[in-house]
């Protein structure tokens, strides 16, 4: 097969499809943009269908297409073409995205069939199909960095897609600005990576990563690995840049579904993955990953705990999930990582759009404490969103319950993790089986809230459709990642398929302890049990005892309102560091600009303008006052020549 | 110097002396004051001044050049004034006055 035009073709096809909408965006109506932006992106998810199955067929070792397009920065010894590769990491990467993508793009036509700027939208999607394929095909991290920009601008956009309501409009700001500073942060580590090894290809740094780890916190691997993850934390919203995610929820929940939620926020684990061996050589990079990672994910949970808008309580969910996939980075279980990435692109889009069904059902209320009792009015709804729910509180054997435990397992074994980060993992896990099944009580079961007069009712097919896809896949996804320990009970002994996949594109955790079945089997239960245990407590809570909320909620007064206001961390970030930028601009602005720059300048002018008007007074364009010039001039050189 | 001759008899200086007053009179005529007639005739005040020196070189010093010279010099007034007299006429013709701020008119 030609390589190069199938990966052009799966890179331009979004990219055109955007094209298309975009210049008809006035023109073209919601279906017909919609069925061409799917087309796009479904077109998209075959070719890479075809590409990944050319991948399988290779050698295990040679899996790797390599397409260079063209040379596109040649600077003295410096060059960067614009290439692109594909191994078995990011092979699983445009799976998802492709296929993920088109089921939300289907989605997307009933979702948007109301609206007036449906070209708008689905051209925007097709240009972020395209900047995020561009970003985990690039062969360099330049060309990453593209990729890295764009989807951040088409994610701005999107956030802010209804910009009438200024508060929208200012969450898709605050997304921008809040991922500027992580992507400035991501330049400052190309920059020292490319200071140190002369190289931006990932091919190149990966095979210069020296094998002994780098001990010292000033290295240039280690500072230049942590700049990369400071540009991760803002694109994948972690501690201390996660404050833009949940309000990006502002956008359509398509967008959410599929911009924060299944593809974006996953570029920086991505980029850790692809990266990993660089990663391993820097010790003290990875513990930094590991405790942000982790208390991202109990920081982010808690928070879910008590908030009241579906979409919040989802992304705040997302948050924390994410943080599990950098505690896996952290802890050298990349192939975990990738996993969890995946298993959460499932039963997350799902979710999302099953709370854009709720929303779109319920007239676009949001708010949990007004639904109730829908699970007779939205069955396919409820019970693909139940299997999401399983999924994501980690119950065998949904897709979630394998890459959990995976990251769980590695965690408390692998020699850069310990019990505390397992013991925070499986706090963590139960919070999220609590606010979860808080969601579900509060939503589908229960009584109704809402008014008689609003009659909720199912989708259409294009809605459901992708949520019966997402949800087969949320409840069998996590099979190609059976560990050893379950599968040789089951019948045929499956393999871990996955870390088969993945063996040459991660570096194995060196030294890691063999693993003792019983000591797994302790860990798989301890964490499994514990969540069911949260999730029956949340159930009994909000559906049998509807009184207990608030009596708990009295009886820990400065706590509960400490977790409903989100730990007041978008109120310190405006007083510590919002507000005395705006001062410092201001007065820079009043001091430097208008009394030091400005007035100088009127100064020179007034100057000039002063002497002008002196010398325009001689020059009058009267004959006779020039004869006087010419006579005083003669006069006095005939004087000082004669006075000599 | 300072004596009584220098009353009495009239030397070089004296017609020097006249020359430059006559120069420095028509030098203001031209200067300052604004009728063209006026200017026309602080110029050939000007010239004659000159032609009083040039002759009165020419006769202490016993050549002829200088005489020559006035006669070149009175040639020119002559035609200067034919000139400049014309261009008042049809000044005049036009805007009833000769006042030398007309002649801007002349810019092209």
């Amino acid at each position: 097969m030609n390589h190069p035009l199938l990966i052009a073709v799966l890179i331009l096809a979004p990219l055109i499809g955007f094209l298309i909408n975009g210049l008809r965006y006035q023109k073209n109506s919601a279906n017909l943009s919609g069925i061409l932006a799917t087309s796009a992106a479904v077109l998209s998810f075959f070719v890479s269908v075809i590409l990944v199955s050319e991948i399988f067929s290779l050698p295990q070792e040679s899996r790797k297409i390599v397409v260079q397009f063209f040379e596109w920065i040649h600077v003295d010894s410096f060059r960067v073409n614009f290439g692109f590769l594909l191994d078995p990491l990011n092979s699983i990467m445009i799976l998802i995205i492709t296929g993920v993508g088109s089921l939300i793009h289907l989605f997307s036509i009933g979702y948007m069939s109301h609206d007036h700027g449906a070209a708008k939208y689905f051209a925007y999607l097709n240009l972020f199909l395209f900047n995020m394929l561009i970003l985990v095909l690039a062969d360099n991290l330049l060309v990453m960095f593209v990729g890295w920009e764009g989807v951040g601008l088409c994610s701005y956009l999107l956030i802010g897609f209804w910009f009438k309501d200024s508060q929208k409009a200012a969450a898709g700001m605050k997304a921008f600005v809040t991922n500027r500073v992580g992507d400035a942060a991501f330049l400052l580590g190309i920059f020292i990576l490319f200071l140190t090894f002369g190289t931006v290809q990932f091919s190149d740094l990966v095979a210069m990563a020296p094998s002994v780890a780098e001990v010292s916190w000033w290295g240039p691997i280690t500072l230049g690995t942590l700049f990369l993850f400071v540009g991760a934390t803002g694109k994948s919203a972690q501690i201390p840049l996660y404050v833009w995610l949940p309000d990006a929820m502002a956008g359509p929940t398509p967008v959410s579904a599929l911009i924060h939620a299944a593809t974006m926020v996953t570029a920086g684990v991505y980029m850790i993955i692809r990266l990993n061996p660089l990663f391993l050589a820097a010790p003290n990079t990875m513990a930094v990953i590991a405790v942000i990672g982790v208390l991202t994910a109990v920081v982010a949970a808690c928070i879910g705990l008590l908030q009241n808008d579906i979409k919040k309580i989802l992304a705040y969910s997302t948050v924390s999930q994410l943080g599990y996939m950098f505690l896996a980075c952290g802890v050298g279980a990349f192939g975990a990582a990738l996993f969890h990435l995946m298993t959460h692109a499932f039963f997350k889009a799902l979710m999302f759009l099953g709370s854009g069904s709720v929303i779109h059902a319920m007239h676009e209320e949001q708010d949990v404490r007004k639904m109730g009792g829908l699970k007779k009015y939205l069955p396919i709804t409820h019970a693909t969103f139940f299997i999401g729910w399983l999924a994501i509180i980690g119950m065998p054997p949904f897709a979630g319950f394998f890459s959990k435990d995976e990251i769980l397992g590695m965690s408390f074994q692998s020699p850069y993790g310990n019990a505390a980060f397992w013991a925070l993992g499986v706090f963590g896990a139960i919070l999220t089986a609590f606010y979860m099944t808080r969601l579900m009580a509060l939503t589908f079961w229960g009584k109704a809230r809402f008014s008689d007069k609003l009659h909720p009712h199912e989708s259409p097919w294009t809605m459901t459709l992708p949520l019966c896809v997402l949800a087969f896949l949320s409840a069998v996804g996590g099979w190609i990642g059976i560990p050893h320990v379950i599968g040789e009970l089951l019948p045929g002994h499956p393999e871990n398929f996955l870390e088969k996949f993945l063996e040459h594109s991660i570096l194995p955790i060196l030294d890691l302890p063999k693993a003792m079945p019983t000591m797994e089997y302790l860990l798989m239960g301890t964490s499994v049990l514990l969540a069911a245990l949260s999730a029956y407590f949340a159930y009994t809570m909000y559906l049998l005892k509807p009184e207990w909320p608030k009596k708990l909620a009295d009886k820990f007064r400065p706590l509960h309102e400490l977790v409903s206001n989100k730990f007041y961390v978008d109120e310190i970030y405006e007083s510590s560091l919002i507000q005395p930028l705006i001062q410092l601009s201001k007065n820079i602005w009043l001091y430097v600009d208008v009394n030091l720059i400005d007035k100088t300048t009127y100064v020179v002018s007034d100057l000039t303008k002063g002497c002008g008007g002196f010398v325009r007074i001689l020059q009058n364009g009267n004959a006779q006052t020039y004869a006087t010039y010419i006579s005083i001039g003669i006069v006095l050189i005939l004087s000082i020549l004669l006075m000599r | 110097m300072y004596n009584l001759n220098w009353f009495s008899q009239i030397g070089l200086q004296h017609y020097l002396l006249l020359s430059s007053a006559l120069f420095i009179c028509g030098m203001a005529g031209v200067l300052l004051r604004k009728n063209a007639i006026v200017i026309l005739m602080s110029i050939e005040l000007m010239l004659n001044a000159v032609n009083i020196s040039f002759v009165a070189f020419s006769h202490y010093q016993s050549k002829l050049e200088g005489q020559i010279m006035v006669f070149f010099v009175m040639t020119i007034a002559a035609a200067e004034a034919a000139v400049g007299l014309a261009i008042m006429v049809s000044i005049f013709k036009r805007f009833r006055e000769v006042n030398i701020r007309f002649f801007e008119r002349l810019k092209g």
